[in-house]
């Protein structure tokens, strides 16, 4: 069966145990997730979660209607095939002395991210972005040499005025 | 009223209606176990594994459709009723099953008995809950019951530390519950009933497969309707068995691997499927891409997550099946299917069911066949797992509603005995058979002790050949009669039982049969009947694994034996 990536979106219950409800289904169908995400909704006690995930469409749905069957997840949504906005963010360390330092300050310029520390050998860069933006930046950065990165994962929303959930 | 959280937790049983829970306690249940004697309302029967008192709720839930409740304490306590709540979670009984946990303060540092039984049955539970504060135990409960009971009903576990059963807090049973993850769908949407419909007109050759939804779902009625008005024939899966009238004419036996061969035949031979509150285990359709190759298929069934897991649906219809098919039977039109009728009776005919061989041995299928002629079929009949079982679904005509409690989804060994004791408390009225293997048996034997404790007038069978008898039919068939480990030295059931003070008789001949059933039927209490069966007698019909329905076997054909089948269940 052909795979893809799948976006999904979750409201969940804000208690304990509910990461776990979560990530226990995915397991049980050996689906290894690219990157999970949470945060507080508009809504209280309410929880969203982006989750991205590679399969065909017959299990994605399947997960879905399991995950969705839990008390503490209110609403799951596949957001694949529908016009969204996605967005991370990552602070990338990479090495830099004084001969590189301003090549990578004019790469980093060009992606519009920001230099956010300076150290005798190393810049920490902030981006955000899209897949494409975030992926394009790490490799011309990896040139010079990374020292440490950190990614927040994949947030979603769909375009227009509805909400995506 | 302040209250300590155990007497809340009485209180709240009391409110929900339950009179009576099976368990074991231990010291970090010990403070509930002590309110218990404020209640003498709640009547506890103490079980000798907890294994059992999960069985027994079960038990309970399935013959009364009230959430069954065990009690057990924490660690070793709670992990033995894994079993029996995978077992309610596959079967959607709805069990309610309350651990004792360790004080709060000992929490996440390995106690003694302290075990995340939360985590454990996270994935084998509707839900689960600890309660970690005395004024959230009623709402718990009320949500824990709320749960089991409604939807697809599953079991939930209410995990509470020592401390929180004895502080205290206001009780409160008018508690509203705010659930926005659970909104089961209970009415079918009327586009889709209305398209239901007209497949069903338009179809020429249909069958209805009615699963245990239509029990639990007490849509007998409605169901018959249904089959009547349109003159489908129902077949059921294993669990669906005796949600329609075994010897009503438009029954046509059950399907899958074990299933009667024209049961299997007809669902291949369809061009429409009603499924009806089931869900099209691997074990009954059998190879699914072969299965009812030319049927459309309509699916009724409560739970969404079931519509096209396993086989591809034409009308999905999400709903409770009592309501939707309330609501189906006044979309669809009366109808004869006579030709289809007939070629069903062709093939019932030329593949008979229930034809017990002449022999010198006694065979299983005899003793089920007389157990149901001196019952009337007027008995509740609970079964282990295994050949004994299968026997049991062929051969009992099973005519009254919810009938054949068995083990279906885990297929537990043991279920047996514990299931046939909270069946015999549920029914107190009925009498309950519970029809077992010599090795399912050795399982759960233990629960004797609780029978006899609880004046359960329980009546035993064994079907007793030595073997663990479905795993050596396998291996007879599929791994060149290696007997590997399947040979049972089995203790003499009668000392067992006469240790119990329990009457009990060894059946070596046919002629024995007949008047040792009847000694049982006549005996007020428990009777154990040890029936010493032929040992190499097998289930047929087979469908063998990786083969479809039309490829079941009457007896054994050498070269649907020798296919490889590494890749299926």
């Amino acid at each position: 069966m052909a795979t893809q990536k799948h976006t999904i979106v979750a409201l969940v219950i804000d208690k304990p145990g509910v990461f776990n409800r979560i990530s226990s289904l995915f397991r049980r169908r050996g689906f290894n997730m690219d990157s999970i995400a949470v945060g507080h909704s508009e809504k209280q006690n309410i929880s969203r979660v982006t989750i991205v995930v590679d399969g065909s469409n017959v299990q994605v749905e399947q997960v879905r209607k399991q995950l969705e069957k839990n008390v503490d997840i209110v609403k799951v949504t596949d957001i694949t095939n529908r016009d969204t906005i996605t967005r991370e963010l990552a602070l990338i360390k990479v090495h830099a002395n004084s001969t590189t330092r301003s090549e990578i300050i004019q790469i980093v310029d060009i992606f519009r991210a920001k230099i956010v520390d300076v150290a005798p050998g190393s810049l920490t860069v902030e981006v955000t972005g899209d897949q494409a933006k975030v992926e394009t930046l790490y490799k011309l950065l990896k040139v010079f040499g990374i020292k440490e990165i950190a990614r927040t994962g994949y947030i979603a929303m769909t375009r227009g005025d509805n909400a995506s959930i | 009223m302040k209250m300590t959280g155990s007497q809340i937790l009485c209180e709240s049983l009391i409110k929900e209606g339950v009179d009576v829970v099976f368990g074991i306690l231990g010291g970090s249940i010990l403070p509930l176990y002590d309110t218990l004697t404020q209640y003498p309302q709640i009547k506890h029967i103490l079980v000798r594994h907890e294994q059992a008192a999960a069985h027994a709720a079960a038990g309970y839930a399935r013959v009364t459709g009230k959430p069954g409740v065990c009690f057990a304490t924490s660690g070793p306590g709670a992990t033995n009723l894994v079993t029996g709540i995978a077992d309610a979670y596959l079967d959607s009984t709805p069990v309610i099953a309350v651990t004792g946990q360790v004080p709060r303060p000992f929490i996440g540092k390995d106690a003694f008995q302290e075990i995340d039984i939360t985590g454990i049955t996270l994935p084998i539970t509707k839900h689960n809950y600890m309660v970690n504060d005395p004024k959230y135990v009623a709402q718990t409960v009320k949500e824990a019951f709320y749960i089991a009971r409604t939807g697809r009903p599953g079991p939930v576990l209410i995990d509470i530390p020592k401390d929180v059963q004895v502080e205290t807090a206001e009780f409160d049973y008018s508690v509203k519950l705010v659930l926005p993850g659970y909104k089961p769908t209970i009415q079918g949407h009327p586009s889709q009933l209305k398209k239901a419909a007209r497949l069903i007109g338009e179809a020429s050759k249909p069958v209805i497969i009615a699963g245990h939804g239509v029990i639990i779902s007490d849509a007998y009625d409605e169901l018959k309707d249904l089959a009547e008005k349109t003159q489908t024939p129902v077949i059921t899966t294993l669990l669906g068995i005796s949600s329609f009238p075994g010897s009503h004419i438009l029954s046509y036996g059950w399907l899958g691997m074990h299933g009667l061969a024209h049961s299997n035949l007809a669902v291949d031979a369809c061009d429409l499927i009603i499924a009806i509150g089931m869900r099209f285990d691997d074990r009954a359709t059998s190879r699914v891409n072969g299965f009812a190759p030319n049927a459309r298929v309509i699916h009724i069934d409560i739970d969404p997550a079931e519509i096209g897991k396993n086989v591809k649906v034409d009308v999905p219809i999400v709903g409770d099946v009592k309501n939707v098919l309330k609501e189906l039977n006044k979309y669809i039109e009366v109808k004869q299917n006579s030709d289809w009728l007939k070629q069903l009776e062709e093939i019932k005919a030329k593949h008979p069911a229930l034809v017990i061989s002449e022999s010198e041995k006694i065979l299983p299928q005899y003793v089920i066949r007389k157990i149901y002629e001196a019952t009337g079929g007027d008995a509740t009949v609970v079964t282990g797992v295994g050949q004994h079982q299968m026997w049991a679904a062929q051969y009992y005509t099973f005519d009254r509603p919810n009938t054949l409690i068995t083990s279906g989804g885990l297929g537990t060994m043991g279920f047996e005995l514990p299931a046939a004791m909270g069946a015999a408390v549920g029914r107190p009225d009925d009498a309950v058979w519970c029809i077992a293997g010599d090795g399912g048996f050795q399982m759960t034997m233990q629960e004797l002790a609780t029978i006899v404790q609880e004046k359960l007038p329980v009546k035993i069978a064994i079907m007793n050949n030595g073997y663990l008898g479905m795993v050596r039919q396998w291996q007879e068939l599929f791994y060149g009669k290696r007997y590997m480990a399947t040979p049972l030295g089995c203790p003499d059931f009668v000392k067992i039982a006469e240790a119990y003070s329990i009457p009990a008789i060894n059946v070596t001949r046919r002629e024995d049969v007949e008047p040792s059933i009847q000694r049982a039927l006549e005996h007020p209490g428990c009777f154990l009947l040890n029936f010493v069966v032929d040992p190499e007698e097998n289930v047929y019909p087979m469908v063998p694994p990786g083969a479809s329905l039309a490829e079941v076997m009457e007896a054994p054909r050498k070269e649907v034996m020798s296919w490889p089948r590494k890749n299926t269940p």
